[in-house]
């Protein structure tokens, strides 16, 4: 429990940091809420040489309504999402996921931006970016670029930022008039993390199904979008029968992860019964 | 003035609350130098070779130790408290448990090397630069494996891996033929998974030596820091008890895991005494998963036979038992006597035997974990019980009140003799359990099963009618069946000479609150406010002796040793009175804090009677001055707290996770000095039997690695995984100590774990499941039903 010994920098602002991380190159890690990061530098898993501590920067850390779009300084943290009122509309599943994370202490240290930047597949906020059709915001020494969540979760603690990147902002369109929705978690029950998350956003329009966005977390070596539960319960009406067999392949063409708490078969199992859940909460 | 029996608030939470507590690793020395154990990463392997070269070359690195070090200064390994027979007679298997390995690692965790330096970091980034060659071997860490021929071998000398075996009760022959004649036998599978005990605060120790008195002082997180002294200093390091000083200062939690004396004690007291320079060692999480003495790990094949009305007929249990790689201080008895002499359990059942086979593994050693072989021995009987109604098709409740052993005050009748060598004190278990039953209101439970049934929800019940033996022990019967030790009590009462009263207790507190409840004994039988008593316990040098805390003992063993000296001063205190009052000493009474000539209004208080002793100016001739009196308490047979438990759960159908709905804890844990501690000690115990059934258990892999070594993998019971307990007691005291009072710390653990396991099954009723593995965890629970 004794991390490897590293330097420590802090930065006062977004360009500060973005120097810092140019100067320092691969050695770096940033740090913000650190309830990720911390605890496997004492596990000496990971070593960086050096820390640059973002989480004193105050113009990462908001939420404000975007006009088309509810905009998510990087440095907000869980407890931020959970109590804000920006999340209706179609946007309950941000706030429901918040209070879902850690426990108090955890939820007011931890950052939507450091979750997201680390990856766990097991983490809850993928599976809510990736409903959401979000945009991640980042910047490095090449300039400004913003990443379709589609995109920018790669695998297995993998996301598409780049070294000498941070991200600054997640944006997350407002979902159309009608829309509803829920995430619903099977919880891993030592860590709490997820074995299955999941995300749905359900628009309907005069009894059935318009437009249905679901995200799945815990199941595969990354998050993903289960485009044919979408797909399927597009147009439906979503009674319980017609939402039972939409969710049937919610974990077709993963590779499903297995461990001591849910093997494969229960995990695809889970992953059916919670796409469900959060349709169902979501219609 | 009465304070037994009142809820008073803890003395010692202010300290807790406000961050003051005083625990081993808050102990700042001057010069204290910082130790890490290098520890294997392998269950089983041959040491070819060590390189400390560039570790020893490191910042900050003082000394490195290995255990040729430690073998060469002649010093021993780490002894075992108790010894257990085979069945023929021989010796069990003791092999050697040295401080730091030479040749082989035996679990994962096991202590290589041992790095000190300046700075904890610098010590833990010089272990980093040790180069040990290892040859992998093959691991087993199943108990029942480990006894198959072709088994790796743990060590040498005890082939097929096994300790010893061990056998109890009526002849095996009868017992055979008592199930031969049954109309119906219940036979189950079981495995009482190992846990890890996951004391909140991790084992620490700091050694320290000073040249020039010769004096060693160990601050160690101890429940027993006199039997650590006697073991470290006799059998380990052969340095002189009385120039040893152990404390044990405030202590976060034990569970059984810190009455042992553990290597890295030996360890800092030894490495002080070479450099010259206090030395600490603090285990991190890891290593308290790795290396603190789990509990439980039994395979067991268990049958009961009855007759056609029901009437248990006998009870055959074959049990293997797992040790782990080496023997901890009380490892053989806590599968032997601490549970094969529980096999009885509230019932009359007229044949019982037991074969056990104790067995060496590559895993961490295996000790007490609360309750300590009486969960596993409830475990078995409960499980049984409830699978052989669904069996007969009987209620489990009427098949428990056709076998309750009847009640008896242990007074007026006689106690019950078991056929597993005990002899219960006093017991109520028909009242008991009618109390739980009104509390859960059955009749109903039933009705609402059915329905929710009807609705594809499925609710279940289980039960537990337990007894556990506590207060241990008379030391000539321990002694008898093998105890390397006495397990009497001290208990010192000094009465200060303005009336204020120091107590000195070897029954050491981690958690239990003694410094309220012993206070509160104290402060009425003197008749004095509670504010004038003080409870020390903790420090060889100001504790006369101590046996330490387990066993639910402290108050029925340690109490009583309080009250014997508080006799004593009170009968001193008469003679004191009889004089100043000018009275014969017949005729004076001692009632409320103060002497009375019976009869009449003339009085003596108590802190009058306390200036006199000291100030012996107008003194009864003959009588030494002071009041201050030691006793030791030997109790003349074990108690016996008993109790109903029922779970009410429902079983989620998609996902097989269970919910616990409802939890009904009913507990004769005899008379109770403070029922809020006796709650708090109730619901702790429930938190982690429940834990046993639901959540908890260490996985070994088949290479012997601890796979769920850390909080985000092994799973502790939570505050919301748990319903608001409903709990009530019935008081039947214990006939054979002055407080008649029973103990409280284990019940919890030892009722709750087969209630919730036998609720799960109950509402697995439809599903024609009647026995699954522990942790009832979601997955088992929904392959099972969809098989």
């Amino acid at each position: 429990m004794i991390p490897a010994k590293f330097d420590y920098e802090r930065a006062g602002s977004v360009d500060e940091a973005l120097t810092m991380l140019a100067q320092h190159g691969d050695s770096a890690k940033i740090l913000a809420g650190g309830h990720s990061l911390i605890p496997a530098m004492k596990l000496r898993l990971n070593q960086p040489g050096v820390l640059i501590d973002i989480g004193r920067i105050k113009e990462l850390r908001y939420i404000k309504d975007g006009g088309d779009h509810v905009a998510i300084g990087a440095g907000a943290t869980h407890d931020d999402i959970l109590n804000s009122d920006h999340f209706g509309g179609g946007l309950e599943m941000w706030t429901e996921a918040a209070g879902m994370i850690g426990d108090p202490q955890v939820r007011h240290k931890g950052t939507l931006g450091g979750s997201i930047a680390h990856a766990d597949p097991a983490a809850d906020w993928p599976a809510v970016l990736l409903a959401s059709d979000a945009t991640i915001v980042v910047k490095g020494s090449g300039g400004q670029r913003e990443i379709a969540s589609s995109d920018f979760f790669t695998g297995f603690y993998m996301t598409d930022l780049q070294d000498g990147e941070l991200i600054l902002e997640i944006r997350v369109p407002k979902p159309p008039a009608g829309s509803k929705s829920s995430y619903q978690k099977f919880m891993q029950p030592a860590s709490r993390f997820a074995i299955v998350g999941c995300a749905a956003v359900i628009t309907m329009d005069g009894g059935s199904c318009s437009r249905a966005r679901v995200g799945m977390t815990g199941v595969a070596d990354g998050p993903y979008r289960a485009t044919n539960v979408e797909d399927a319960l597009t147009g439906k009406s979503l009674d319980e029968g017609a939402v039972e067999s939409a969710c049937a392949d919610a974990a077709e063409g993963q590779s499903v992860m297995s461990d001591h708490f849910a093997s494969e078969g229960y995990r695809e199992h889970l992953a059916r019964v919670y796409a469900k859940r959060a349709v169902m909460a979501a219609s | 003035m009465t304070y037994i029996g009142k809820s008073v608030k803890r003395v010692e939470d202010k300290r807790f609350i406000t961050g003051k507590g005083n625990y081993t690793d808050d102990i700042v020395l001057p010069g204290m130098l910082h130790a890490f154990i290098l520890r294997s990463p392998h269950a089983h392997a041959r040491i070819n070779s060590i390189d400390i070269s560039e570790a020893e070359k490191a910042e900050g690195v003082v000394k490195i130790y290995t255990g040729k070090d430690i073998a060469e200064s002649g010093v021993g390994g780490i002894p075992t408290g108790w010894q257990v027979n085979f069945k023929n007679g021989d010796t069990m298997k003791e092999p050697p448990h040295p401080i730091l390995v030479t040749d082989k690692v035996l679990h994962v965790g096991d202590n290589i090397a041992c790095v000190i330096a300046e700075t904890k970091q610098q010590a833990k980034d010089a272990s980093e630069l040790i180069e040990v060659d290892y040859e992998l071997l093959d691991a087993v860490s199943n108990p029942r494996d480990a006894a198959a021929d072709g088994a790796p071998l743990v060590h040498d000398d005890a082939p097929n891996n096994i300790c010893f075996d061990w056998e109890l009760g009526n002849p095996k022959e009868e017992v055979d033929a008592a199930l031969e004649g049954a109309h119906h036998i219940t036979k189950l599978e079981l495995r009482n998974q190992r846990v890890v005990p996951n004391a909140i605060e991790p084992r620490c120790a700091i050694g320290q030596y000073e040249d020039s008195t010769g004096k060693y002082t160990l601050y160690t997180t101890s429940q027993n820091p006199h039997l650590t002294r006697l073991l470290m200093t006799a059998f380990v390091l052969g340095i002189p008890e009385h120039k040893v000083r152990v404390v044990a200062p405030d202590v976060g939690g034990g569970f059984g895991s810190k009455i042992y004396h553990y290597a890295e004690e030996a360890m800092m007291i030894w490495a002080s005494q070479r450099i010259g320079r206090p030395i600490k060692w603090t285990s991190d999480r890891s290593e308290a998963f790795m290396t603190d003495a789990h509990g439980r790990d039994h395979v067991t094949t268990a049958e009961m036979g009855f007759d056609k009305d029901g009437k248990i007929v006998g009870l055959r249990v074959n049990t293997h038992a797992n040790l782990g790689a080496y023997l901890s201080t009380f490892a053989p008895a806590v599968p032997t006597w601490l549970h094969g002499t529980l096999l009885q359990g509230v019932y009359t059942t007229p044949k019982i035997h037991i074969d056990l086979v104790a067995t060496f593994t590559h895993t961490t050693p295996v000790d007490a974990y609360r309750g300590a072989g009486r969960p596993e021995a409830t475990y078995l009987l409960e499980r049984l019980m409830d699978t052989a109604a669904l069996e007969m098709d009987m209620d489990p409740t009427e098949l428990r009140f056709k076998n309750f052993i009847p009640a008896f005050d242990g007074v007026e009748q006689e106690g019950y003799t078991t056929q597993v060598a005990l002899q219960y004190d006093s017991g109520n278990y028909e009242t008991v359990f009618k109390r739980a039953l009104e509390m859960v209101d059955y009749d109903n439970f039933r009705k609402e099963q059915e329905e929710a049934r009807k609705n594809g929800k499925y609710l279940g019940i289980g039960f537990s009618t337990y007894i556990e033996a506590c207060g241990i022990a008379p030391s000539a019967v321990v002694g008898a069946l093998g105890a390397r030790a006495g397990l009497y009590e001290v208990g010192q009462v000094r009465v200060q000479p303005t009336g204020k009263v120091s107590v000195f207790t070897g029954a050491h507190s981690h958690g239990q609150g003694h410094e309220t409840t012993f206070a509160q004994v104290v402060a009425d039988r003197f008749g004095i406010p509670l504010e004038d008593v003080e409870i020390i316990h903790g420090d060889s040098d100001s504790v006369a002796f101590g046996m330490g805390t387990y066993g639910s003992r402290s108050l029925a063993v340690g109490g009583s040793a309080i009250v014997k000296s508080i006799d004593k001063i009170i009968e001193k205190g008469n003679k004191i009175a009889a004089h100043k009052l000018e009275a014969s000493e017949d005729d004076i009474e001692f009632a409320e804090g103060k002497w009375t000539v019976k009869g009449t209004d003339k009085s003596i208080g108590f802190g009058d009677v306390a200036l006199t002793a000291y100030v012996p100016h107008d003194y009864p001739e003959g009588v030494e001055p002071g009041l201050d009196f030691s006793s030791f308490y030997d109790p003349a047979n074990f108690t016996y707290p008993n109790g109903a438990h029922i779970a009410v759960v429902e079983v989620d159908k998609d996902t097989g996770k269970v919910t616990l709905k409802r939890f009904i804890a009913v507990d004769d844990v005899g008379n109770v000095i403070n029922p809020m501690i006796v709650d708090g000690q109730i619901h702790g115990g429930l938190a982690q039997g429940i834990g046993q059934a639901l959540h908890e258990g260490a996985i070994y892999d088949d290479f012997g690695q601890l796979v769920n070594a850390s909080y985000m993998d092994y799973t502790m019971p939570r505050a919301d995984d748990l319903p608001s307990f409903e709990i009530d007691r019935i008081e039947t005291p214990c006939p054979h100590n002055p407080l008649g009072v029973k103990g409280a710390g284990e019940a919890g653990a030892i009722g709750s774990t087969p209630a919730v396991v036998n609720a799960v099954m109950d509402a697995l009723r439809p599903h024609g499941i009647k026995n699954l593995e522990m942790p009832l965890t979601p997955e088992r629970v929904w392959q099972a039903m969809q098989s």
